[in-house]
């Protein structure tokens, strides 16, 4: 299925987590926050959260800033 | 002698706050606010690379159980982006504090006034640590006093122009009514700088271009360390008043 993620058009798997996602693209969990469609995603919520085919999906984490 | 500084609850063992944009790499952001004494650290949430997965993270040099981690909502320029990075900020499980800066003009990076109230408003009612970056205003400050923010964070000068505290006596009305702490963010220079702020009773002061922008960050770092130091005592201890004529500091009893 198709997925834009943080912007960028990727093929992933059907119906992967967003779990699943975080482990294919090697992100610890810990260190982000995950939206869907706009719509956070709690991290309780990362094993059981199943993606659809189209959804925008934007992973952030901290960087340097003042 | 105890002079803790206290926002919500949480006690605050430095009066100096930084930043950590603008610095060579990791290992120097580290080693500077290691060298500032400061235990807030401010960082901007954005997209994680996906790309480059060996691409260092800037929480394996700045440990968030060592430090206060302030997110900020620097680079939007509406209330509703301001809302859902602050939204991001908190799910990462980091902190609940959140600086908000909504930008009302790119060329001086001054605040939007309605934007932030509105955004602190709706925020601290979800029971964010709301602090808000704002222009040197006494209204406003009152303002988002009321809209719930823990503490205001008035502008010295506009971000990175390293010019100082350029209106001091607005400064201090806003010290004498609102009643959280202020922590003056934004525009200082140099160590001089932070210690007019906290002669002045600032609570604080944050700072980030002062020390990365320094030609060498690490010593910078150590004399702000200092500077919030010696202003914060300056100010506790009271100056004398200033006087147009001398006054001989020697006797003149006793002269031949």
């Amino acid at each position: 299925m198709k997925l834009k993620i943080n912007g960028t058009d990727s093929e992933m798997q059907d119906g992967i987590t967003v779990s699943r996602l975080l482990e294919t693209l090697q992100i610890e969990p810990a260190r982000v926050a995950v939206e869907v469609n706009l719509q956070i995603v709690k991290k309780c919520n990362f094993d059981d959260h199943i993606l659809k085919d189209g959804d925008s999906i934007e992973i952030v984490n901290f960087v340097g800033g003042g | 002698m105890d002079d803790k500084l206290i926002i919500k609850g949480i006690e605050f063992k430095s009066r100096l706050w930084v930043g950590t944009g603008k610095y060579k790499d990791f290992e120097e952001t580290a080693k500077a606010i290691e060298a500032s004494g400061a235990d807030v650290v401010t960082v901007a949430v954005r997209r994680t690379n996906i790309f480059d997965r060996k691409s260092a993270n800037l929480l394996d040099f700045i440990d968030p159980k060592k430090y206060k981690i302030l997110p900020n909502t620097a680079g939007c320029y509406t209330m509703e982006d301001a809302l859902r990075y602050a939204r991001l900020a908190r799910e990462t499980g980091v902190s609940d504090l959140i600086k908000i800066e909504v930008i009302g003009d790119e060329k001086t990076l001054f605040p939007d006034a309605c934007a932030t109230l509105k955004a602190t408003e709706i925020l601290a009612k979800e029971g964010f640590i709301v602090l808000p970056y704002i222009n040197d205003d006494p209204v406003m400050a009152l303002r988002l006093v009321d809209a719930g923010a823990a503490a205001v964070m008035p502008l010295a000068a506009p971000i990175g122009s390293g010019l100082g505290i350029r209106n001091p006596y607005n400064i201090k009305i806003i010290l004498e009514q609102a009643k959280v702490p202020v922590v003056v963010d934004a525009g200082v220079g140099t160590a001089s700088d932070v210690a007019i702020a906290m002669e002045l009773g600032c609570d604080a002061v944050l700072l980030n271009t002062a020390i990365a922008g320094a030609q060498d960050p690490i010593t910078m770092a150590e004399a702000m360390k200092h500077a919030v130091l010696a202003g914060r005592l300056a100010y506790k201890a009271g100056r004398m008043p200033r006087k147009l004529y001398a006054t001989a500091s020697s006797p003149i009893e006793g002269m031949l």
